[in-house]
């Protein structure tokens, strides 16, 4: 009975193989395209901001202060330091609140209404304006927690932003993790706690690290949400302490950037330069310490 | 070791937050700015030339951002100085007197607002407020340069200004057309005056206005149009027109605002001083790029900040006042 419709479908089928390997061609070339247009544009970006800024690269850049007077000497100290502080403490506060979230929402929550509630707002989250954090930042941490203008406010406003990122992507990992690993480890005697701090965390890092790079990458370009918890425009000192003010690589780019003369341009250019060297430096460190994590485990 | 590695890498990252957490060094006399990023090259440029003597923060909220942080309710928050391309507003005045903030209101410098056209527009070299008025008005219906003025060939005409947050647009419109409501929004409006230099050098039609700093720096791009007050002699801006006020009525005051309270500090005090006394090499240095006060002016402003004269001299000024005459009224 069974073999009558397949006999039958096996009659009606035509390989076509020609016709077939040809639209498949024809796919494989849009696909390059489309690859290569979103190359083109990343290509021609860099060498724009390279022929504007590259010959404006210099050490005096990282270790001199911003000046008006004498764009030549004008460096990012305080900006550099001022990212880096807030890059540091940004990933401290969202990775721990983060992971831990997520681990919670993903291995000891129950799924019922109230989490998919949950789910579903931190899924939004992730989609608004980063200026409404912004005004969240100045009116909690600014005014209500009184940390005033300062570098705490700062990379907690920063934290508030990219955290649903960090939690639904670490979310994504540890559910890629197969529940034989869960299983084994109970039926061993290990409890719920030593089975996800033992082997699911350490399975599911790679994911993890993967959404901690890209959240941060964001975070560290941010502008707005900055000046709306008072980052200065111009400050001749380094952050010493989580309460001190502080300005960032993109407030002062976007400050250079609006002024008459060509030469703070060219300055803008190279801060730009300087803003992706310190981006790929800490995914470069991520991604070391990723692929040290897989080594390490399959020995 | 998977596991050691994130127990290190947490530790690691805690110790790092206690550093930041460690005891402060003892603290420099801090002075807080913030407001207007037009003015905010001339204090940038007095705190690099004033040096390590002091902690001078600047931030560039606007004019109006930055009033809000000068008044803010809770005093720990206020700023000690306020940038300002225009007078203090009738409610900025109000809030002011609620919250108890009393303030000095010094002069420091002159901004000429210049209108630029393409260089390649060989027909237009000088225009009348009331031309200007019907470009940038909504009911001017201004389509073409012919409709400007009848000699003026059939050329579009297409405009690029300030957006409007900016305090050059308010000063503009209100100088230019009057009312607000009555100001064209059809064209290309940009908060980053290059991209309205950039427009104008491409377009032959083109007209646009912004700071008389962003027309020097563009010298070889633009053509600047000379304006007739009213009196048939068409003036063209520069520092000696602007300074001299017969560039007129487009030159605005550069203003700072700053409160009793952080005026008796001696950081704060010392540091207005300091700008006062060398407020013409500061001012009309060529990378901040704008137009210094006759010397008079600054010595009255200093006297101002020594006696603490408060309150605005723009309440209920008449607009054909000049600012000298304005300044000295609280003389004597």
């Amino acid at each position: 009975m069974s073999s009558l419709p397949l006999s039958t479908a096996q009659s009606q089928f035509q390989p076509r193989l020609a016709q077939r390997r040809f639209w498949g061609a024809v796919f494989m070339v849009i696909c390059w395209l489309l690859s290569l247009v979103s190359l083109a544009v990343l290509v021609s970006l860099l060498v724009h901001v390279w022929n504007e800024g590259g010959s404006w690269l210099s050490l005096k850049l990282l270790t001199n202060y911003a000046s008006v007077l004498n764009p030549r000497e004008a460096g990012l100290k305080s900006a550099l330091w001022g990212t880096i502080w807030l890059a540091v403490l940004t990933a401290i506060f969202s990775i721990t609140i983060g992971i831990g979230a997520a681990v919670y929402l993903e291995e000891f929550a129950a799924r019922n209404r109230f989490t998919r509630f949950i789910h579903l707002n931190i899924a939004n989250l992730a989609g608004v304006p980063s200026i409404v954090y912004g005004i969240l930042g100045l009116a909690l941490f600014v005014r209500w927690c009184r940390y005033d203008e300062s570098v705490l406010s700062g990379a907690l406003t920063l934290t508030l932003l990219i955290l649903p990122v960090i939690i639904i992507a670490a979310r994504e990992a540890l559910a890629a993790v197969p529940s034989s690993l869960r299983q084994a480890a109970l039926a061993l005697g290990a409890t719920r706690w030593q089975t996800v701090w033992h082997h699911v965390l350490p399975a599911a890092l790679p994911g993890i690290m993967t959404g901690i790079i890209l959240a941060i990458s964001r975070a560290i370009g941010e502008t707005a949400p900055l000046i709306m918890v008072g980052a200065v425009g111009y400050i001749r000192s380094v952050p010493e302490s989580l309460r001190s003010p502080f300005t960032a690589l993109p407030i002062q780019i976007f400050d250079w950037t609006g002024r008459p003369q060509s030469e703070f341009h060219h300055l803008a250019a190279a801060g730009i330069l300087v803003l992706l060297g310190v981006l790929l430096t800490m995914n470069a460190l991520a991604a070391g310490i990723r692929a040290w994590q897989q080594r390490s485990k399959v020995q | 070791m998977p596991i050691r590695v994130f127990r290190s890498l947490i530790v690691c990252l805690f110790f790092a937050t206690l550093y930041g957490c460690g005891p402060t060094t003892p603290k420099k006399q801090t002075v807080r700015i913030d407001g207007s990023s037009t003015v905010q090259p001339i204090m940038t440029a007095a705190a690099e030339l004033y040096g390590d003597k002091a902690d001078i923060r600047v931030g560039v909220s606007g004019t109006g951002g930055g009033f809000k942080k000068f008044l803010d309710e809770r005093p720990n928050l206020r700023t000690d100085i306020s940038n300002a391309s225009r007078p203090i507003k009738p409610v900025e005045v109000e809030l002011a007197s609620k919250v108890g903030v009393d303030f000095i209101e010094l002069a420091i410098g002159f901004d000429g607002i210049a209108v630029v056209i393409n260089p390649q527009n060989d027909w237009a070299k000088s225009l009348t407020m009331p031309e200007l008025r019907r470009i940038w008005s909504r009911d001017g219906n201004v389509k073409t340069w012919k409709d400007v003025r009848d000699t003026f060939p059939d050329v579009p005409i297409t405009l690029y200004g300030p957006g409007t947050d900016s305090g050059t647009f308010d000063f503009f419109i209100e100088t230019v057309v009057g009312e607000r409501e009555n100001a064209r929004s059809d064209y290309t409006m940009s908060e980053d005056d290059n991209v309205i230099v950039q427009g104008v050098s491409r377009d032959k039609g083109g007209i646009g206005y912004f700071g008389l700093a962003y027309f020097k720096a563009n010298e070889n791009k633009l053509a600047v149009l000379g304006i007739d007050p009213g009196d048939g002699v068409p003036v063209k801006p520069s520092l000696e027109t602007v300074r001299s006020g017969s560039y007129h009525p487009l030159s605005r005051p550069l203003l700072v605002y700053v409160s009793t309270g952080a005026a008796a500090r001696p950081g704060v005090q010392t540091f207005l001083q300091f700008l006062l006394e060398n407020a013409e090499r500061i001012v009309e240095h060529p990378k901040v790029g704008y137009v210094a006060l006759p010397p008079e002016m600054y010595q009255l402003a200093r006297r101002r900040l020594d006696r603490k004269v408060t309150g605005t001299v723009f309440a209920g000024a008449r607009q054909d006042k000049s600012l000298e005459e304005l300044f000295r009224v609280d003389e004597g």
